[in-house]
C-alpha cells in the first residue's frame, strides 16, 4: 500500500459530551498525529463516545473535533481521509467478503474498486476466506475484513473502536503487526483499549481517560511510572502478624500497616512500590518469620486510574 | 442515487424471508380476486369496493410499511449503516437510493398483483384495474417516502407506522370525515376515481389537491429524511 501524503491531525479541543444529565466527556483536550495512539481507560469512560465524536457520529455537546482543522461532525468529505472500524459487529452479513470490502470501495468512488478491494483484503490477508459470507465469519476473521474496509480508500487516519475484544492471541498479534505497518507508514492511528498490556505493546503514545476526564497523556514508560509510583495495598499473612508489624513500620517505604485480627492478616500500605518489594521478604527474612501470602489488594485498572485522576 | 447502496439495499431487502411474506400476500390477493370472480362473477362495483378495501386500503399501506422502513430501519438498529454514512457520499443521495429500492418492491409486490387482481375481477374496460393500479401506485410512493422518513427519525417505526395506517386512516378516517382529507389512502382513491367509470369510487378529496398534496408528502418527507441522516448519531454502548 502506498504512503499517505503528509501527517494527518486529529484535535481534540476543550470537548464535552453529556447525554440527558451523563457526563461522558468532560472538558477533554488532546492531539493525535501521525504514528499509534492508544485511548486507554476502564470501560465506561468516554473511549467510545470520544471515538463516536472523531468519527463523525456523534456532535460534542461543547468544544470542538477537528482533522486538520476541518469539522468533523457533519462533514461528509473528512472520510476521504478517515477509515473507521466501528466495535459493532454488524456488517452486512449477507455479502461475502469480497462483496462487502467492493461495496466499501464502490463507495468511496474510487477509481478502480476492485484493484482497491484486492489490495485491502491482502493487507489483512483475508484473501482466502473473501468468497465465504461475512455472516460465517469467526469473530476475527470479521475484525480483519471490517479493517479491509476501512483501510480500502488508503486513509490516513485509522479509528478503531475496542479492535482486541474477543481476539484471539494469534489473531491479535496479527493485528498489532498490521497496525505497527501502518503506523510507520505514517498514518495516524487511534485505538482504543481498556488493557493497559495490549496499550503498553502497540502504541507510541498513550492517552489516558477515566471517568470522561483526560487523565494522562505520555508514552507508556511514563504511564507505566505513573501507575507504579503510587500507594499500593498489600494484604500479608504469616505466622507473626504484630512482629511483622512493626518491622514494617520502623521503615520509611510503608505508610500505614493494620492489623485486621478477625482476618488474621495484615493490611499495609506501601509508598514506593520497588523499594516495598525488596523491604518486606528482607525484614521478614531477618526477623525470622514466615510470610504465608502476599497479595495486592488494589491492582485492578480501576483502582489504578483512580490514582491517576485524583492527581 | 448511488447504485451500491441501492444495490445492498435490494439485496438486503429481497434476500431475507421479507420478500417471500410479501410475494405470499401479493399471491392472496391475486386468488381472492379469482375467488371473486368464479362466485359472483363480473360486478364492477364488486371489484372497485374489494380493491378499495383489500388492495388500497390493507395491502399498500402494509407493504409501504414494511418496505419503507426495511430499506433502512434494520440498518440503523444493528448498526451497518456506518459502512454507509462513513463515505463521502451525499446524505440525499443514500435516501433516494433506499426510496427506490422501496418503490420498486412495492410496485412489484402491491402495484402489479392490483392491477392483475382488477382484471381479473373487472377486465379492463371499466377502468377500475387501472385506476387501483395507478392508484397503488401513486400512494406506494408517498407511503414508502413517509416510512422511510419514520424509520430514520425513530427506533419505532413501524409501531407509528401502524398507528397511523390503522388508526388514522382506517378508524378516524371512518368516523371522522375530515381526517380523511389528510390521508395517503383517500388521495390515492381520487385518482382511481378519475381513472375508473364514474360512479364506482369515491375519494374525499378532488384530485387536484390530492395530486399536490402527495407530491408535497413524498418530496418533503424524502428531502427531510436525508437532511435527518445527515445528523444521525450512532451513540456508543457507553
Amino acid at each position: 500500500m502506498s504512503t499517505p501524503s503528509g501527517g494527518s491531525t486529529l484535535a481534540i479541543d476543550a470537548v464535552s459530551r453529556w447525554f440527558a444529565n451523563v457526563v461522558a466527556v468532560n472538558d477533554v483536550t488532546m492531539s493525535i498525529g501521525p504514528g499509534i495512539t492508544g485511548l486507554l481507560g476502564p470501560n465506561g469512560a468516554g473511549k467510545s463516545t470520544l471515538i463516536n465524536m472523531l468519527g463523525g457520529f456523534l456532535p460534542p455537546s461543547a468544544g470542538s473535533v477537528t482533522l486538520n482543522g476541518a469539522t468533523i461532525w457533519k462533514n461528509p468529505d473528512v472520510y476521504r481521509v478517515i477509515g473507521l472500524v466501528p466495535e459493532r459487529e454488524a456488517a452486512y452479513d449477507f455479502l461475502t467478503g469480497w462483496q462487502f470490502v467492493l461495496a466499501n470501495a464502490e463507495l468511496h468512488g474510487l477509481a478502480s474498486p476492485g484493484d482497491a478491494a484486492r489490495r485491502a483484503l491482502e493487507a489483512v490477508e483475508m484473501e482466502y476466506a473473501q468468497e465465504r459470507k461475512v455472516g460465517d465469519y469467526s469473530k476475527g476473521m470479521r475484525q480483519r475484513v471490517k479493517m479491509a474496509s476501512a483501510l480500502v480508500h488508503d486513509p490516513g487516519v485509522l479509528l478503531l473502536d475496542e479492535p482486541f475484544n474477543g481476539m484471539d492471541p494469534r489473531q491479535r498479534l496479527h493485528l498489532m503487526d498490521l497496525l505497527r505497518r501502518m503506523g510507520a507508514e505514517g498514518r495516524t492511528v487511534l485505538f482504543s483499549s481498556h488493557i493497559l498490556e495490549e496499550v503498553e505493546q502497540l502504541a507510541q503514545h498513550i492517552e489516558v481517560m477515566v471517568a470522561g476526564r483526560h487523565a494522562a497523556s505520555g508514552d507508556f514508560r511514563e504511564i507505566r511510572r505513573l501507575m507504579t509510583d503510587r500507594p499500593h495495598q498489600y494484604v500479608i499473612r504469616s505466622d507473626d502478624n504484630r512482629a511483622l508489624a512493626s518491622a514494617l513500620i520502623a521503615d520509611g517505604s510503608t505508610a500505614g500497616v493494620q492489623m485486621d485480627e478477625d482476618a488474621g492478616v495484615l493490611r499495609v500500605q506501601a509508598v514506593e512500590f520497588l523499594r516495598f518489594t525488596e523491604l518486606l521478604p528482607r525484614v521478614a527474612d531477618d526477623a525470622g518469620i514466615r510470610l504465608y501470602e502476599v497479595s495486592p489488594s488494589d491492582e485492578s485498572l480501576e483502582s489504578v486510574f483512580s490514582y491517576l485522576v485524583a492527581n | 442515487m448511488n447504485a451500491t447502496v441501492a444495490r445492498l439495499t435490494g439485496k438486503a431487502l429481497f434476500g431475507g424471508r421479507r420478500a417471500l411474506l410479501l410475494l405470499t400476500l401479493s399471491v392472496i390477493l391475486v386468488a381472492l380476486a379469482v375467488l371473486l370472480r368464479l362466485s359472483i362473477g363480473v360486478d364492477h362495483q364488486v371489484s372497485a369496493d374489494f380493491l378499495g378495501a383489500v388492495a388500497l386500503g390493507t395491502m399498500v399501506p402494509l407493504f409501504g410499511l414494511i418496505v419503507g422502513t426495511g430499506v433502512i430501519g434494520p440498518e440503523i438498529d444493528d448498526g451497518s449503516i456506518i459502512y454507509l454514512l462513513a463515505k463521502p457520499v451525499p446524505r440525499p443521495s443514500i435516501v433516494l437510493s433506499k426510496l427506490a429500492v422501496a418503490v420498486v418492491a412495492t410496485i412489484v409486490f402491491a402495484t402489479v398483483p392490483t392491477f392483475l387482481a382488477g382484471v381479473i375481477m373487472s377486465g379492463l374496460s371499466s377502468g377500475v384495474a387501472l385506476g387501483f393500479a395507478v392508484a397503488a401506485l401513486v400512494a406506494s410512493l408517498a407511503y414508502s417516502a413517509i416510512f422511510l422518513l419514520l424509520a430514520v427519525v425513530t427506533r419505532h417505526a413501524v409501531v407509528y407506522g401502524l398507528a397511523y395506517a390503522l388508526i388514522w386512516e382506517s378508524l378516524i378516517g371512518g368516523f371522522v370525515p375530515g381526517a380523511r382529507t389528510l390521508s395517503v389512502q383517500q388521495w390515492a382513491l381520487s385518482v382511481a376515481e378519475r381513472i375508473a367509470e364514474p360512479g364506482l369510487v369515491s375519494s374525499d378529496v378532488r384530485l387536484a389537491v390530492a395530486g399536490v398534496l402527495l407530491a408535497a408528502v413524498t418530496i418533503l418527507a424524502t428531502w427531510y429524511a436525508g437532511q435527518r441522516l445527515r445528523v444521525l448519531k450512532l451513540a456508543g454502548e457507553e
